[in-house]
């Protein structure tokens, strides 16, 4: 494959032909921000906040659509450029509900983030503010289009990873947002709910419902681990707050499966805590379960197993293990039934 | 898994991914997206029919037909790789006689999909650059499950589309870790890695590594675990993290089956129904307070990580095994699950070189046998585990129920895209249950007009094992004769309806072939 060097703030870089600016600058470690680019999904270069100096040519040109020229001079950082990127984000604030005092994506949301950078407050444009119900119709995702920044996220990750297709944009300029087919509800539409269009959004435009007041970002632990439902292995964070699980969040790293989960995974999490959980032994005494200890209840499973054993074999016993545990425990139940048990009589659901 | 989108024809057969499997589903739409052609054959107009290039709606159990029809129009129009067969196969005369007979026009009547429609659907397959075909459980879910798989590999070993990448034969698995559980001899015929308990080396082997005397003869099957407790020769059962009460066919002889248990004890996270029963109940702790690894359906090992402490008392479930097994005077000790997975290293060959430093990285894909070896992306590149790949000539065979004048309409089961297994996990999570309150049963407009009911409205549904009601669905996407619900709800227990007939090798139970009658609830 043939390669092109640029020069990117006196740095000169030599990536890939077919390259854009956008991608050459963060292989070299520098940083351009973006709203509507996404590593995964097509670029509209609608945003324009990724905009950049390119000597010989007459504007500011959009970098994530800007491919790599051999010996292009690029500047990231310039006064046009910095001035261009402020504009930009003073119009978005323009028409954006400053409430981030009780946004969900505080400290998660790019738009805060770039207005922090670049020291951009709100008040400098003052025009006509879109005013939408806020759409919380389902169980999962709340959907606050007073906060979009119109970048298309959703609508592509929905048609480009999902292939649903679900949002659209609909109507003109000013009045443009995306929206389902005939700009129903999400509980109305043909939306599966499997939250991708939330790992995406880069604002608290569509937001998580169960992770509401739960927690800000920075006081969620994330750990990442496999999922507990189907056989496809996604990964994903387990987000945590004071030793309890409060969220499922999309985890880029993921071999398998990348951002994209389904509902069970992403908003299938609080059987974790649910009060119906078993937190002690049980043993039943005259037809109904009675708490006991955990030597109590080992004890009892420990001399009854083996009482069977003696006067039985071990044919007369079976195991059921679990196609949810774990390899190290089916390793130990296989054992366990094998070498105490003293039979084969082991199987799980592999058929059901 | 990322090798389906690469594919440029899929069959997918018996397979409702986009429900049970969605982020895989995702590859084959953009398979799709890319130009591949797919073919989607179940007897339910499912999602994935709707992008699908041809759809052919078969008649429930009437798989194997439409496979021979198919292997016999590759045979009849010359269509196999002859390279493919004489260098990597043997047996070829064995299916070339054994599918003579099934011509297209044959299966059309047996599986009510046209002759044309088979014959399209072979030379496509055949004529692939890289075809691959996805299955699941309607596939291995009936009497004949073993010989449809079999009739699936013949395709690809006619046609040589298997053992390169973006091909092969690919049974999606069903559960997080079912793959693993089979894996690490959680099965009642072969130890961990498949290593037979019949073979004396095998038996020798674990019989050191253990330090006890192990039995060479393989044990019963869940379905032959509750004949056996019917009859009383089974007395003491220990099940761990599974709900056979809902999840088994016919639940009524299960029931039975349970209450003549001596001592039946059951180790989970709820009360469920099979936990009802026990005589001990064990508190286990969930997925996201212990430590572990999960093998995918594409043989993929990752790490579990463990994020909260269990909840109240429970413990995870290999800290129980090790107390347990004290107790019975066999001594374990194991720090950590990683220190269960150094004792896997050694005696599974498969997982040999699979180490917790290695997966806290990335996941690794068995067999990897030492800790040098990157894993296995696909299996059978240059041979097959056997050497060559044997054709098998298998024939169709009805279900073990067919629908009759007492029982006309056939039920098949299965599961639907916000709940999982027996419910007792996604029915206790919020979301899902709310978006999801209950089942139904698909009825196709047809029958719902003989039956006098609509939407919403209540059936009674009866087998010659049980009976149940619940409210229906009008829809398309089922056809004529054919119902479908899920067994994921209690009050909707459909299991009490599914026949326990199994395939004689697999003993998989024929989940998706009933015979029952229906009748308007007034």
């Amino acid at each position: 494959m043939s390669e092109v060097t640029i020069t990117i703030d006196g740095q000169e870089v030599t990536v890939p032909a077919g390259t854009t600016v956008l991608q050459a600058a963060r292989m070299a470690g520098i940083e351009i921000p973006t709203l509507c680019h996404d590593p995964e999904l097509t670029s509209p270069g609608a945003c324009r906040l990724c905009v950049v100096e390119i000597e010989g040519m007459r504007n500011l040109p959009a970098s994530c659509v800007t491919t790599a020229g051999d010996g292009m001079v690029v500047n990231t950082i310039s006064p046009d450029v910095m001035d261009a990127r402020k504009t930009v984000i003073e119009l978005l604030l323009a028409n954006h509900p400053e409430d981030c005092l009780t946004c969900e994506r505080t400290g998660q949301c790019r738009l805060q983030e770039y207005a922090y950078h670049y020291g951009v407050r709100g008040d400098v444009f003052h025009g006509d503010r879109t005013e939408f119900p806020i759409d919380d119709s389902n169980p999962f995702i709340v959907r606050d289009l007073n906060k979009c920044i119109r970048c298309g996220k959703c609508v592509r990750v929905c048609d480009e990873v999902q292939g649903r297709s679900i949002y659209s944009f609909a109507y003109r300029g000013f009045d443009s947002i995306p929206a389902t087919a005939m700009d129903e509800s999400l509980a109305e539409s043909e939306c599966v709910f499997c939250g991708s269009c939330v790992s995406v959004c880069p604002t608290g435009a569509l937001t998580e419902k169960m992770m509401h007041g739960v927690g800000r970002s920075w006081e969620l632990e994330k750990i990442k681990t496999t999922c507990p439902y189907c056989g496809v292995g996604c990964n994903f964070d387990l987000n945590v707050k004071d030793g309890k699980v409060v969220g499922v969040t999309s985890n880029a790293e993921s071999e398998v499966n990348g951002r994209a989960l389904c509902v069970k995974g992403r908003f299938g999490y609080n059987f974790i805590d649910h009060p119906d959980r078993l937190t002690k032994p049980l043993i039943k005494k005259d037809g109904e379960f009675q708490e006991a200890t955990w030597e109590e209840a080992i004890n009892l499973v420990a001399e009854k197993f083996t009482q069977i054993k003696q006067e039985h074999g071990g044919d007369a016993l079976a195991l059921f293990s679990s196609a949810r545990c774990t390899n190290e425990e089916n390793y130990l139940a296989n054992k366990f039934c094998r070498a105490v048990l003293g039979t084969n009589n082991i199987d799980h659901c592999a058929r059901l | 898994m990322h090798e389906i989108a690469g594919a440029d024809f899929i069959l997918a057969i018996g397979t409702n991914t986009t429900e049970t499997h969605p982020v895989l589903s995702l590859q084959v739409r953009k398979a799709v997206k890319e130009g591949a052609k797919l073919v989607v054959a179940d007897p339910r107009r499912i999602e994935l029919a709707d992008i699908a290039e041809t759809h052919i709606q078969h008649k429930s159990g009437s798989d194997l037909a439409l496979l021979n029809a198919m292997a016999n129009v590759i045979i009849e129009e010359g269509l196999w790789n002859r390279e493919f067969v004489e260098q990597r196969t043997e047996d070829f005369e064995a299916l070339s006689q054994a599918v003579k007979d099934c011509t297209p026009e044959w299966a059309a009547e047996t599986t009510g999909v046209s002759a044309e429609t088979i014959r399209e659907t072979a030379r496509a397959y055949a004529g692939a650059e890289k075809a691959s075909i996805l299955y699941t459980m309607g596939i291995t879910q009936h009497i004949c499950g073993t010989d449809n798989v079999l009739a699936i590999a013949n395709l690809a070993l006619l046609t040589g589309q298997i053992g390169r990448e973006n091909t092969g034969v690919n049974p999606l698995r069903g559960q997080n870790n079912v793959q693993g559980a089979c894996d690490m001899g959680a099965l009642p015929n072969v130890y961990p890695g498949y290593q037979a308990v019949n073979n004396p080396d095998m038996q020798q082997k674990f019989e050191k590594a253990w330090g006890v005397e192990l039995s060479p003869k393989a044990g019963l099957v869940v379905g032959e675990m509750m004949d056996a407790a019917y009859a009383g020769t089974l007395k003491g059962l220990f099940v761990i993290g599974e709900n056979p009460l809902m999840s088994d066919p016919d639940s009524n002889h299960v029931i039975q089956a349970m209450d003549k248990i001596d001592f039946l004890v059951v180790q989970d996270l709820f009360l469920t129904e099979t936990a009802e029963k026990a005589d001990v109940i064990l508190p286990a702790a969930s997925f996201a307070e212990k430590n572990g690894t999960f093998t995918n359906t594409e043989r993929r090992v990752q790490r579990v990580r463990k994020a909260v402490e269990p909840i109240g008392d429970s413990k995870p479930d290999w800290e129980i095994l090790v107390m347990l097994s004290n107790a019975m005077g066999y001594p374990m000790q194991y720090g950590s699950p990683g220190d269960i997975m150094k004792e896997i290293n050694a005696v599974t060959p498969q997982y040999g070189g699979i180490t917790f430093e290695r997966l806290e990285k990335q996941g690794l894909q068995w067999p990897c046998p030492d800790v040098d070896h990157p894993g296995t992306k696909f299996l059978h590149k240059d041979k097959f585990a056997r050497g060559k790949g044997k054709f098998h000539a298998v024939s169709h065979v009805d279900p073990d129920e067919v629908p009759d004048e007492e029982y006309p309409y056939v039920l098949t089961t299965g599961r639907r895209l916000f709940h999982y297994h027996t419910g007792s996990m996604s029915r206790r999570a919020k979301g899902l249950a709310e978006a999801y309150p209950e089942e139904y049963l698909e009825v196709n407009p047809k029958d719902a007009l003989k039956l006098e009911v609509e939407t919403g409205g209540k059936v009674r549904v009866a087998s010659r094992r049980g009976e149940i009601e619940i409210p229906i669905r009008v829809t398309e996407r089922i056809q004529p004769g054919l119902v479908f619900a899920s067994f994921h709800f209690r009050e909707t227990w459909l299991n009490k309806l599914t026949n326990d007939a199994r395939d004689p090798i697999a003993k998989i139970p024929e989940f998706k072939v009933s015979a029952v009658k229906i009748e308007k609830v007034v």
